[in-house]
């Protein structure tokens, strides 16, 4: 059976992408977030993944309004990156894994989590900046890649629980398929940002603190609040953070931190990279 | 079960649910539109007809062509999409914390640098 490897969530802010583009990780500004890096990257390098499922949210590439999935899985052999109209580099297409895919499918909704299912779908920054951070320059990315993509912008999102749950359910979809595939399990956004409204520049460190280390000790923790809970909490786009949590929960079981990350602000986010793994 | 509608109030904060889904759909759609260079391009050239062409109503519209955030977001508008409209004209997440606090964009970014201590 495929094994899952761990998982990494990280934060997908799109001025990474131009930053890396521009070659600034060694940028005073860019520093304390790109120096985070490196241990990740060691740790890849000896666990050796495959496969990446990516849980992400989308930002108006391949979704609008007029069709919102809550939860949406890709089932392509290949997934391009495109124009998202502010102006940074669009990278390479990512290979997919169909048969990984559809046993995903298969298994969600027998476990009666409804995926939508997209034969084409577009990947955009929130995808692609974790692929081109974790393994830098490298086209095409070295791993086969399966994408989830999370309702974080038309409200009501799935709330904390149930996405949890979700994570548990695509954890159990990897650990039946018939392979000897490894994979890890990567949850991108977040954490603490607000973008829009009076309260925009709104940042929650202790929170987010908090939560990275309840993520790795006690994850039913932050279940118990609800999306307005961590609206207010987080912010309207901290809100993302649900795509870290359904990333924890695929990964069953205790888990040990790798390696941690937290520096505030890149653009208006605060910035968060935390990789795991079972114990 | 939903029993009311009872919304949760966070100041300077709009979840964007059904209600501002309903209202702002035609100026979202129009921001979504500028995923393409052509259609950037067309807005440039005539931004009137081009929020015509998309539907939007007379509050949309003044609020696009001012560039005005909390307009846009006062009259349905998503911050996703509304990045796409604010990318054409090269602001960034500071300029549009700036405008949006009523703050100087050197002090709001002060303001981020400071979070994080």
């Amino acid at each position: 059976m495929a094994k899952i490897v761990g998982g990494i969530n990280v934060t997908h802010v799109p001025y990474i992408g131009r930053a890396i583009a521009n070659k600034l990780q060694q940028d005073p500004y860019w520093k304390p977030f790109f120096d985070g890096f490196p241990p990740v990257r060691q740790w890849l390098a000896k666990v050796k993944p495959d496969i990446a499922v990516v849980i992400y949210n989308d930002h108006g590439l391949n979704f609008f309004l007029d069709k919102m999935p809550t939860f949406a899985i890709g089932a392509a052999a290949e997934y391009n990156n495109a124009d998202e109209g502010w102006g940074i580099p669009t990278l390479p297409p990512y290979q997919g894994d169909v048969d990984l895919s559809w046993h995903m499918i298969d298994s969600l909704i027998e476990e009666e989590f409804d995926m939508v299912t997209c034969q084409e779908m577009l990947v955009d920054h929130a995808f692609t900046i974790p692929l081109e951070l974790f393994w830098p320059g490298q086209h095409p990315c070295p791993v086969r890649t399966v994408p989830i993509c999370v309702n974080t912008v038309q409200f009501p999102l799935p709330k904390p629980a149930r996405c949890f749950k979700f994570g548990q359910a695509i954890g159990r979809a990897i650990e039946s398929w018939d392979s000897d595939a490894r994979v890890v399990v990567i949850g991108t956004g977040g954490l603490s940002h607000q973008l829009d409204g009076q309260r925009a520049g709104f940042i929650n460190k202790e929170f987010d603190l908090m939560f990275m280390e309840k993520l790795i000790s006690d994850p039913l923790w932050v279940t118990r609040y609800s999306i307005p809970d961590l609206v207010e909490l987080t912010g309207t786009q901290g809100v993302e953070l649900i795509n870290w949590l359904t990333a924890r929960g695929a990964l069953l079981g205790e888990v040990a931190k790798v390696h941690a990350n937290y520096h505030v602000p890149i653009s208006n986010t605060a910035s968060g990279l935390l990789c795991m793994e079972a114990v | 079960m939903i029993t009311g509608k009872q919304k949760r109030v966070i100041p300077g904060t709009t979840m964007f649910d059904g209600d501002v889904a309903r209202k702002g759909y035609a100026l979202n759609k129009m921001c979504f539109s500028f995923n393409s260079a052509e259609n950037r391009a067309a807005y440039l050239e005539d931004k009137e007809a081009y929020c015509d062409r998309y539907g939007l109503n007379e509050q949309q519209k003044k609020a696009a062509l001012s560039l005005q955030v909390l307009d846009m977001l006062a009259a349905g508008g998503n911050a996703y999409y509304l990045a796409k409209l604010g990318g054409i004209f090269g602001l960034d997440m500071q300029d549009v914390g700036a405008q949006q606090t009523g703050m100087t964009k050197e002090a709001f970014k002060a303001k981020l640098v400071e979070a994080g201590k």
